[in-house]
């Protein structure tokens, strides 16, 4: 064992710089190499960090045994912020999931990309992405997550608008970013706010006992920054109109920002911090607060998309809510939990749509689609274990995660048993949309155009759906009620703090039979009325205004269009018009003033020595008697 | 009263070679006037009990610097009569102006009194400009700048050769 | 009888003014030249004077180091005014300017 604690702090840089590597070799030789090797390098680059971080967390997997700090070289030593990798439970379970998820979409996304003109890029842009998500899980100070935090904000810009020649990819990456900075603008006030109290940006010293410099205002205020750091990158209300317009971006690469890395770096942040959390209630319960709402109002949205991809976009939303409402219940082991194993079950459902996209020729839309469980068998089968999954039916994974974060926020009691209210709902919610999304595209009447053709997709992509089936199905297990194998990992991370711990005993029992009951209502409702063409109209002449109000997100789009982009475009065009007529015109006034002094000064430069010497000594005459009225 | 004589006669003739300087038409005896100032000066310079600096403006100046103008003036043509008519607009006014001015300034400052100041050296002992003096001087307390100053006419001789060296492009480039 | 430093000082100044004079109103290089030199003169009979009155000798270094400038200047200022007679037939500063202004 200790062979491979030494093995991990020697090598453990490797997990950032390979994939780096891999960047850097598809950037300048990608372009050169037959398609798919540029693929196989890539995914080989992701390949081998999943190698080493598996070995170098080994030591790691039972549990008990602190962190280790590896430094790699000084950064920013002024303000404590060296480039330094910290390896401890936590961030070995986030470069697990970036690694081996990233790993399996690259490998996906070998066939998907298959003849697209920009294939080689695409790869490079992918590796870029793990690279600064695993610099962000792996940072040892705040300056260093902000570095990964910016760079994949940038990565997902290039990935969401990959297809930048559609305009719709073009302005959802613009989204993407610009709605994100709002995010930026939290956690660069966070930054400053904990470099003003601590004086340094290091974990080691910040997040060790924060409480003998932070009062509890003040830790308020810092987790409130940080929330909002969170509310940008994670997409929770009010700001998470980015993520369903991303996914005008390659389908794996939606896997990989709203599965495996982008948006749970805000739930990472809230994790990391959950020292300056733990110190103050109000803070943990706005935090809880936004992830509930988020959680039912991106459910909600959800239940009326009819686009193959809106449904898991919302989905993602709401499920990134629930992980919001396990931190901000200071369950944080529940939070990272869930974060895991959705990581797992919606790359998988973000694949598997991809796969169903792939085969029908780009068309998204589910109305078109029906019944496409026989011609994609494994696509199918597979997809119907991820909805399973996500929609919380023991003994799949998401059932597990959670439940977890219901059973915590509930066992705190009073104010958390609202938000956990909200939850049961959510999680009604989320079974029957993602049945209904099931039915719609694997089952019922084919409904296709003349001219697809469905076909199974093939094993490059197939593999890693199967791969993650598995994963989505059994990953739950490492951490169950009567074996907290994750929770126990985790807790050398979450050392200081005062965790909320899932309920226990027959309390137990019942809120997992409401949340099984819920979820099994929700799927068979779904079933129900999807399946039968009848019921199907009947219902949706009933909702009729619900749904068709979740088909346009509740205009909030628009909204903001109006309240927000409007008036920030106005006063933008107002300074536009400011800086061309006055900024402007004083500079250009100020030039022509010149050159007219110019043009009137110009018979003095007559070039004739003479002239020039008249006034040498008419300057000499000033200066002397200059001199003598100083009376030198 | 000696020193009087002297200093009369020979700022007569300073005055006069420089006025031949200014006024006349032909070079030749422009150099001719610059030549008398030069002379009379070193004489002044003597009167002054400045012996080495007299002799090295009669070796130098006159020797050497003078003979450099008439070598030149003889090369770039010695019957060259200059039009003093004047053609840039102007010029003829600015220069008499600033003439007159600066004339008029030399004559306030002089009749302030600002020169008049009390003489110390004469009468105790006189400044002795000979030459063990000023080497001894200069060698001692202004080691630093002389050295410079050879630097200085070395890279002064090697821009001379490297004029004359250069070729006329040729046509004229305009 | 002595005669004080401000007569010097006089003859100094109108020398010097004798040599501002030719510069402005003389167009042959050379005789421009020879005006500077007669400039550079009347300054060093001021430095003579001064430090006899002041009892410093210092004053005829400074002439010395003068006299070297004065030199240095010359060799090269004379070149430049051969090279240009060479490469356009004048010493005329007014036929050498080639502003249009």
């Amino acid at each position: 064992m200790d062979q491979l604690v030494t093995f991990a702090e020697q090598w453990i840089w490797l997990v950032i710089a390979l994939p780096l590597a891999g960047f850097v070799f598809n950037h300048f030789l990608g372009s050169r190499l037959p398609e798919p090797l540029a693929g196989v390098i890539a995914t080989l680059a992701s390949g081998s960090a999943f190698v080493v971080a598996l070995v170098a967390a080994l030591p790691w997997i039972d549990g008990g045994r602190h962190g280790v700090t590896v430094e790699l070289w000084d950064w920013m030593p002024s303000i404590g912020a060296e480039f330094e990798i910290l390896w401890d439970p936590l961030s070995i379970a986030m470069t697990l999931l970036v690694t081996g998820v990233g790993t399996l979409i690259h490998l996906y996304s070998v066939g998907y990309m298959h003849g697209d003109g920009r294939f080689s890029r695409y790869f490079t842009y992918l590796n870029l992405f793990a690279t600064s998500m695993l610099i962000l899980v792996l940072a040892n100070n705040f300056a260093m997550v902000f570095l990964g935090w910016e760079a994949v904000g940038m990565c997902s810009y290039l990935l969401i608008s990959f297809w930048y020649t559609k305009p719709v990819a073009a302005e959802a990456g613009k989204k993407a970013f610009v709605v994100n900075r709002i995010g930026d603008f939290g956690f660069i006030l966070g930054l400053v706010a904990v470099f003003a109290f601590f004086g340094t940006m290091s974990f080691d010293e910040v997040l060790v006992e924060p409480g003998a410099v932070l009062d509890q205002n003040w830790a308020t205020a810092i987790g409130i920054a940080f929330l909002v750091a969170a509310i940008g990158k994670s997409a929770q209300i009010p700001l998470y109109v980015w993520l369903p317009d991303a996914m005008a971006g390659p389908t794996p690469a939606s896997a990989l920002i709203h599965a495996a890395t982008m948006v749970t770096a805000g739930v990472y942040l809230i994790a990391r911090s959950a020292a300056i959390f733990d110190l103050s209630e109000t803070a943990l319960m706005a935090v809880a607060t936004v992830g509930a709402l988020t959680a039912l109002w991106a459910a909600i949205i959800a239940m009326g998309q009819n686009d193959i991809k809106g449904v898991l976009a919302y989905s993602t939303i709401s499920q990134l809510g629930y992980m919001v409402v396990g931190v901000g219940s200071a369950a944080f082991t529940a939070g990272i939990f869930h974060l895991i194993t959705h990581g797992v079950f919606k790359a998988l459902l973000f694949l598997g749509a991809g796969s169903v996209i792939h085969s029908m020729g780009d068309e998204q839309d589910m109305r078109k689609m029906g019944g496409l469980l026989k011609k994609m068998p494994v696509t199918g089968w597979t997809m119907a274990v991820a909805t399973l999954a996500i929609a919380g039916i023991p003994p799949l994974a998401g059932f597990w995660s959670k439940d977890e974060i219901l059973s915590a926020a509930f066992n705190r009691g009073g104010y958390y048993q609202f938000i956990w209210a909200l939850g049961i709902i959510t999680a009604v919610l989320t079974a029957f949309y993602m049945t209904r999304w099931f039915v719609l595209v694997f089952l019922g009447e084919p409904r296709w155009d003349s001219d697809a053709h469905p076909h199974e997709s093939p094993g490059v992509m197939t593999l890693p759906l199967v791969l993650l089936a598995v994963g989505a199905a059994v990953i739950g297990v490492i951490n169950t009620p009567w074996r907290l194998g994750f929770e126990h990992f985790l807790e050398p991370s979450f050392e200081s703090i005062h965790l909320q711990h899932a309920a226990e005993g027959t309390i137990a029992w019942v809120i997992a039979g409401i949340a099984t009951i819920g979820a099994i209502a929700g799927v068979a409702f779904g079933y129900l009325t999807y399946r039968n063409r009848e019921r199907k109209e009947r219902f949706e002449r009933g909702a009729s205004r619900l749904l068709s109000g979740a088909e346009r997100g509740f205009g909030v789009d628009g909204f903001y269009g109006k309240r927000v982009v409007a008036p920030l475009a106005a006063t933008a065009e107002a300074s536009a018009r400011f800086d061309s007529k006055v900024v402007d015109g004083a500079v250009n006034g100020l030039a022509a003033l010149v050159a007219k002094a110019g043009t009137a000064l110009q018979p003095l430069q007559s070039g004739f020595v003479r002239s020039y010497g008249v006034g040498l000594v008419a300057g000499t005459l000033v200066l002397v008697v200059w001199f003598v009225m100083r009376g030198v | 009263m000696s020193e009087l004589v002297i200093f009369v006669v020979a700022g007569a003739g300073a005055l006069a070679g420089a006025l031949t300087l200014i006024l006349a038409k032909h070079p030749v005896y422009s150099a001719l006037g610059m030549l008398g100032t030069l002379f009379s000066l070193a004489v002044l310079y003597v009167s002054q009990l400045a012996h080495f600096v007299a002799a090295v403006q009669v070796v130098v100046y006159a020797g050497a610097i003078m003979t450099l103008f008439l070598f030149v003036i003889m090369l770039i043509g010695v019957d060259q009569v200059e039009d003093t008519s004047e053609t840039i607009r102007g010029q003829r006014v600015g220069a008499i102006g600033v003439v007159a001015a600066f004339a008029i300034l030399s004559g306030y400052l002089w009749l302030s009194g600002i020169f008049s100041w009390e003489v110390v050296g004469t009468g105790t002992e006189p400044v002795n400009g000979s030459i063990e003096a000023t080497g001894q001087l200069l060698f001692a307390e202004w080691v630093l700048p002389f050295e410079v100053t050879s630097l200085l006419l070395i890279v002064a001789s090697v821009g001379a050769v490297g004029l004359a060296l250069f070729k006329p492009r040729k046509a004229e480039d305009e | 009888m002595t005669v004080g430093p401000a007569w010097y000082m006089l003859l100094a100044a109108g020398l010097f003014v004798i040599g501002i004079a030719g510069v402005l109103t003389r167009r042959n290089a050379l005789i421009m030249f020879m005006s500077i030199e007669l400039m550079l003169n009347a300054v060093n009979l001021t430095f003579i004077a001064a430090g006899t009155a002041l009892g410093d000798l210092s004053g005829q270094v400074a002439v010395f180091f003068v006299l070297v400038v004065a030199a240095a200047e010359v060799v090269v200022g004379l070149a430049i005014v051969v090279a240009v007679y060479r490469r356009r037939g004048t010493a005329n500063v007014d036929e050498l300017s080639e502003m249009s202004g």
